[in-house]
């Protein structure tokens, strides 16, 4: 019989459709697999398995007695924890929302459970998002499927490790500065930021409010495309949603697969986003993906973004400024944990900082102290309102960009995965992991990743980022699609088979509930 | 260059309620100079002629029907709180006894 756990979330919805497959089968099989590597990987935080395998059962009974389902029901689909869902806790990486279970779900969740999909669980993060690799999470790091001594990239560490190790064929996650495209490098996934505003923020547990963007982190462009059609589009719930009707984001990625797909399009190389601090293997990697491009008749051309040189610096203010505000909501009133101080009167002000001493991790005070540094008086127009320029000149730089070019690229990281600790006593040095993907969130446009190689120094995966402009994220798709055939072609395989094999451990660890 | 102080830490954490131990102020001042020497580049580009953007997609006037909709029950909104009494949360004491 067919592994099912190795099929993409496309080929699954053919067997479901034709009832060749249950969703029950398929999701135990997803579950089985999970109990089995997911002490090592360390993807989840919570399993909900006799949640999920009701789920299923009830959507092979609904497809049992003839309802018309959509392409993805009985598929199931990881969650980042960032996301409410109202029958799981949602922690965000964080001890100050230990066991919390919401009262209502994110919108992107219920769009996912009103098309079908089988919520497996909640996936691993930096706490808050805050991080680029997992290891800043309260309940421990995730791990690279291509190499367990090795982070998964962050914040969404979780998602890219639970499709990456065949755990899960889908996931969601969300990307403030680069928590989609970062981990879907590490692992040899897939993940799209899509146009700020195009999928609704409602219930994401909000880092910082004019970045946050919510996607689709998968093993293929098209199941990305499948999944963006379930969660994207207006939702009223969110005040920054766009009100655009968008075209449908699996035709675009079927038209990617035509012949001649890349014919004539013009591919702009960001000079800024190739140059120092580059690992070799990812050059080699991006230079041999333009030529492969050049062949099948796309014009590369190069073009410049100087603003960019500026991003990271402007985001490192706009963000910790956002989120000193946002995480502002954390006063041991509502939700989440309490906690008294050790001695003194017991006040309202006084309990609510002990709760965020005892409730937050390292960076989280980091860039709550770094944001409100910037928001003081006196300080407020050198660095946040200067940051604010910046992402003017950001926006022009992409404007001019795409007024010569179609699509941009560049590589999604600067390195390969690199290992546990390497960057955990340097702040900036953990920052500068963004600078590829950071200037999409600054100017709101979308963003994919997609794997394009294998470095031949390390053996570790490598991704290609494509920007298209905003609102287009239908043109990332067909595009995005030509280049994964294209790169599958010359490889004669897709990059993921070409993993290590988890053996299974000897504890299975993953009952309901479990942590 | 900045000239962070723990003085300066010690009142932001205040400011964002945050206890801090002084080991925490001490490394928090160092990483913050560091890291506002290095984000405070921003000045270079940011000049009076350029107009700022708060907001990747701006939209205005975010309206919606004035019409009442389904919302959280009181037991749904209490459900995630560390105390409460009836229907309303418990909190300690707002004010200082002093």
């Amino acid at each position: 019989m067919t592994n099912l756990i190795k099929l993409s979330a496309a080929d699954l919805s053919g067997l479901l459709a034709d009832r060749s497959v249950s969703s029950v089968e398929v999701t135990r099989a997803h579950l089985d697999h999970i109990a089995a590597i997911d002490t090592d990987v360390h993807a989840f935080l919570h399993v909900a398995r006799d949640a999920a395998l009701a789920t299923a059962a009830r959507i092979d009974a609904r497809r049992a007695a003839g309802d018309v389902l959509g392409p993805l029901a009985g598929v199931p689909i990881a969650i980042k924890d960032v996301l409410a869902t109202q029958d799981m806790p949602s922690t965000a990486g964080s001890k100050i929302l230990e066991g919390w279970i919401p009262p209502y779900d994110a919108t992107v969740v219920r769009r996912v459970r009103d098309a079908g999909l089988i919520p497996l669980g909640k996936t691993n993060m930096d706490e808050f998002a805050m991080g680029s690799s997992t290891e800043f999470s309260a309940y421990g790091p995730t791990h690279n499927p291509w190499d367990l001594d090795r982070i998964p990239g962050g914040s969404g560490g979780g998602s890219a490790a639970a499709v990456s190790s065949f755990e899960a064929p889908l996931a969601l996650g969300s990307d403030t500065g680069g928590s989609i495209r970062q981990p879907a490098a590490v692992t040899g996934s897939v993940g799209v930021k899509p146009t700020y505003g195009g999928v609704s923020r409602y219930g994401s547990i909000a880092l910082a409010s004019s970045l946050d963007q919510v996607g689709p982190v998968t093993r293929t462009v098209y199941d990305a495309a499948l999944l963006h059609d379930v969660i994207g589009g207006h939702d009223p719930l969110d005040s920054t949603s766009l009100t655009d009707s968008w075209p449908s984001m699996a035709a675009a990625a079927r038209a990617g697969l035509a012949d001649g797909a890349l014919q004539g399009v013009r591919v702009g190389v960001v000079k800024e986003l190739a140059g120092e601090g580059f690992q070799p293997g990812v050059k080699q990697r991006f230079e041999e993906t333009l030529a492969l491009l050049a062949q099948a008749g796309a014009e590369i051309v190069e073009v410049s973004a100087p603003n960019f040189e500026y991003a990271i610096a402007a985001y490192y203010l706009i963000l910790p400024a956002e989120a000193s505000s946002n995480l502002a909501r954390f006063d041991s009133v509502r939700f989440g944990i309490r906690v008294d101080p050790a001695e003194g009167p017991l006040t309202s002000e006084r309990v609510m900082a002990a709760t965020r001493d005892a409730g937050f991790g390292p960076e989280v005070k980091r860039r709550i102290i770094l944001g409100t540094y910037a928001l003081s008086a006196g300080y407020y127009d050198a660095y946040y309102g200067s940051a604010q320029k910046v992402r003017t000149l950001i926006q022009r730089d992409f404007d001019a960009a795409f007024a010569q070019v179609d699509v941009l690229v560049s590589p999604s990281a600067p390195t390969t995965a690199f290992k546990f600790g390497e960057k955990m006593t340097d702040p900036m040095a953990m920052y500068l992991n963004d600078v590829t993907t950071i200037p999409a969130n600054l100017a709101g446009v979308p963003g994919m990743s997609l794997p394009m190689g294998l470095a031949p120094e390390d053996g570790l995966p490598v991704g290609l980022q494509i920007m298209a402009p905003a609102k287009l994220d239908a043109r990332l798709y067909t595009f995005g699609a030509a280049v994964e055939r294209l790169l599958e072609a010359s490889w004669g395989h897709t990059l993921l088979s070409q993993a290590p094999e988890l053996a299974p451990t000897e504890m299975f660890a993953s009952e309901e509930g479990v942590v | 260059m900045s000239e962070i102080t723990a003085e300066q830490v010690a009142h932001l954490a205040n400011l964002a309620r945050i206890d801090l131990s002084p080991e925490e102020i001490n490394r928090l001042t160092t990483e913050l100079g560091q890291i506002v020497d290095s984000v405070a580049k921003v000045a270079e580009v940011a000049t009076p002629d350029v107009p700022a953007t708060s907001h990747p997609m701006p939209l205005t006037n975010v309206f919606r029907p004035d019409t009442v909709v389904p919302s959280l029950t009181v037991e749904q909104a209490l459900s995630g709180a560390p105390d409460h009494d009836g229907d309303k949360f418990r909190v300690p004491a707002i004010l200082d006894e002093e």
